[in-house]
């Protein structure tokens, strides 16, 4: 047992960072893209820009070139009654300067799309697969855009704000009893079979 | 014409998995039922002789829809779902999305809680990594480590029941402190098993770092480089690995991890002996941090005095009309959060779990994303195993500490 190691020094100073990136970079990356980004307020000091759909891919690869490595994370929130109805918010982290910087999206309803990351950054390629599978925004270009959580044959896009929790026969008798289990009634776009039902195929609900 | 390969109840598309089957190549489909999985990961590997040319990941089969079930509860009882997400360290999910609520409202903790929150969290790190390494252990071939690790492990969910009622789920951080303070004589108990875990540590090095099985199967397998590894997203142990010296709590100090004296182990190769080395080391670091919390434990309250956030104790409910109403507003309606959107990272066992929360005003969360280290980290997997025998395959799977229940949320 070689007892306790010396260490390099770890990464510090986050807060520092951040305040770099809001006084220096999102104001560069907003004049390098003028009408395509617009800077936000930081919430709780994390500086954030709203970007369109139709710069994304540049400004990704301009920041991307300034030192943002690592792409942390990529989420889909559902602001249902608001339009554009969707936004797919990227947290970006440059090591080791340790600037984070908050993408925001907004996607309409209509149309669906938003440029893929997946070619900078790796991680987006997973990550993008799940915004598909839980809100169905697609990403142009992905070269694998299939589902990764819910069954490749399922119907549908839980996390949407206007899908039931019960699930999409929420609608449907509660009761076993009063269902025709051997002719279920379809949705649109069901799969055939009696999956999902008593007794069928991959058991109850 | 698709080339599907046939298998039970799923079938493999090989053009969509862009898995080529020709010539000497063969794809087999390991899990997700295998022991050496760790949960339900299923991998897709293309393999010639006994080398892995290509390893495709497939998950999706423990998914429960938590972020779904977050958003139909109010703020108070989404912790006890989203706990579940990282089944190993449940209150590494709590401290993240308390903080993120917190900052939300504009709370600021009693001290007392702070510190607990501290204790609390580094021993959930030491339990979570002593579940890897026992695993880990049985794995690669040493049966006598799992036992080592689990009995250590027993004494820290012991000090969980003691505090929270529960031992794997405990739900016991709340917006605005701790669901209660920690019983008489805790102290002292936590001493007690704390004081364990240096001896039992240096026990399981005496067994494992000197095993020449342990240096063959370990050493120079599963090799991921510091980019390779930032470019996919890999953080936690698995990045310190690589020798990146990243880390959550110092880079960004939550919770007030500033005040605590520790350090960040890093490893050289990244690969799975680094790995190791880097748990290990940072088991003994939590085990001092929780000491420093022991010792500096103030006194006082362990919830906000805020009647609007924090239930009234129970002897002010039974004399006083308000604190009844208080009482009762909070049980049955939750509070309301001021709306806004927050991203709280913090370090989990796994890496830097970040808690992406929406508010929209009302007492439950719009939406609540969970940024899962587990996630990025076993999409990592492929490039630690590309070109590996088949048989390391399973130490790298091990290696990189994949909790399913978060993977798959």
């Amino acid at each position: 047992m070689s007892g306790r190691r010396k260490y390099p020094q770890a990464y510090a100073g986050g807060a520092e960072a951040l305040a770099h990136v809001r006084d220096e970079i999102v104001p560069a990356l907003e004049a390098a893209f003028p009408g395509g980004v617009t800077p936000l307020v930081p919430s709780f000091d994390q500086p954030q820009v709203q970007v369109a759909p139709d710069r994304l891919a540049a400004v990704a690869r301009w920041l991307k070139d300034r030192g943002f490595n690592m792409l942390v994370d990529v989420g889909g929130v559902d602001y249902l009654p608001r339009t554009p109805r969707y936004e797919v918010v990227y947290h970006l982290l440059a090591l080791p300067q340790l600037w984070r910087l908050r993408l925001r999206v907004p996607v309409e309803e209509d149309e669906l799309e938003v440029p893929t990351v997946s070619d900078l950054w790796p991680a987006a390629e997973a990550a993008e697969r799940e915004v598909w599978d839980l809100f169905g925004i697609r990403f142009a270009g992905h070269p694998n855009l299939t589902r990764i959580l819910m069954p490749d044959d399922w119907v549908g896009h839980p996390l949407r704000k206007d899908y039931p929790i019960q699930g999409p026969r929420a609608s449907l008798p509660a009761f076993a009893a009063e269902r025709n289990r051997y002719h279920a009634p379809k949705l649109p776009g069901d799969p055939p079979g009696t999956a999902g039902w008593p007794g069928g195929a991959k058991g109850g609900n | 014409m698709p080339q599907v390969v046939r298998s039970g109840d799923y079938d493999l598309d090989l053009e969509e998995l862009q898995i080529d089957a020709e010539g000497d190549r063969m794809t087999l489909s390991v899990g997700p039922h295998h022991p050496s999985t760790h949960g339900v990961l299923r991998v897709i590997l293309e393999i010639e002789g006994e080398r892995i040319v290509k390893a495709v990941p497939e998950i999706g089969f423990l998914h429960t829809g938590i972020e779904k079930q977050a958003e139909q509860l109010n703020w108070t009882q989404a912790i006890t779902v989203i706990d579940r997400a990282d089944y190993l360290a449940p209150l590494s999910n709590n401290l993240g999305y308390v903080l993120a609520v917190e900052k939300l409202l504009g709370v600021e903790v009693p001290p007392r809680a702070r510190i607990l929150r501290v204790l609390f969290t580094e021993l959930q790190r030491i339990a979570s990594h002593l579940v890897w390494l026992g695993t880990t252990g049985l794995d690669i071939g040493s049966q006598s480590v799992l036992m080592y690790c689990f009995d250590l492990r027993e004494s820290i969910l012991d000090l969980f029941e003691e505090a929270a009622g529960a031992r794997l789920h405990p739900s016991f951080f709340r917006v605005g402190g701790l669901a209660q303070d920690i019983p008489e004589g805790f102290e002292e108990l936590a001493r007690r098993s704390l004081a364990r875990v240096p001896e039992r540590i240096r026990e399981i090095r005496n067994i494992l770092d000197e095993n020449p099985i342990w240096i063959d199967r370990l050493k120079g397998v599963g090799s991921i480089s510091a980019e390779q590894a930032i470019a996919w997203g890999v953080t936690g142990p698995n990045l310190r690995a690589c020798g990146v010296p990243y880390d959550v709590r110092k880079a960004y100090p939550y919770a007030g991890y500033e005040e605590f004296d520790f350090a960040v182990p890093v490893g050289e190769h990244g690969d799975c002996y680094d790995r190791y080395i880097v748990r290990v080391e940072e088991i003994l670091e939590s085990y001092s941090i929780c000491v420093q919390a022991l010792a500096r434990l103030p006194k006082g309250p362990v919830m906000v005095d805020d009647r609007k956030i924090a239930r009234p104790p129970k002897h002010e409910v039974r004399q006083s009309m308000e604190s009844l109403i208080h009482h009762f507003k909070l049980v049955s309606y939750g509070f309301d959060v001021p709306a806004g959107e927050v991203y709280q990272a913090i370090e989990s066992p796994r890496g830097e779990i970040g808690f992406y929360v929406v508010s929209s005003g009302k007492n439950k969360p719009w939406r609540v994303r969970i940024r899962p280290p587990a996630f990025y980290n076993v999409f990592a997997m492929p490039v630690m195993m590309q070109g590996a025998l088949l048989a390391d395959m399973v130490a790298v799977i091990a290696s990189v500490d994949p909790v399913f229940g978060e993977v798959d949320r």
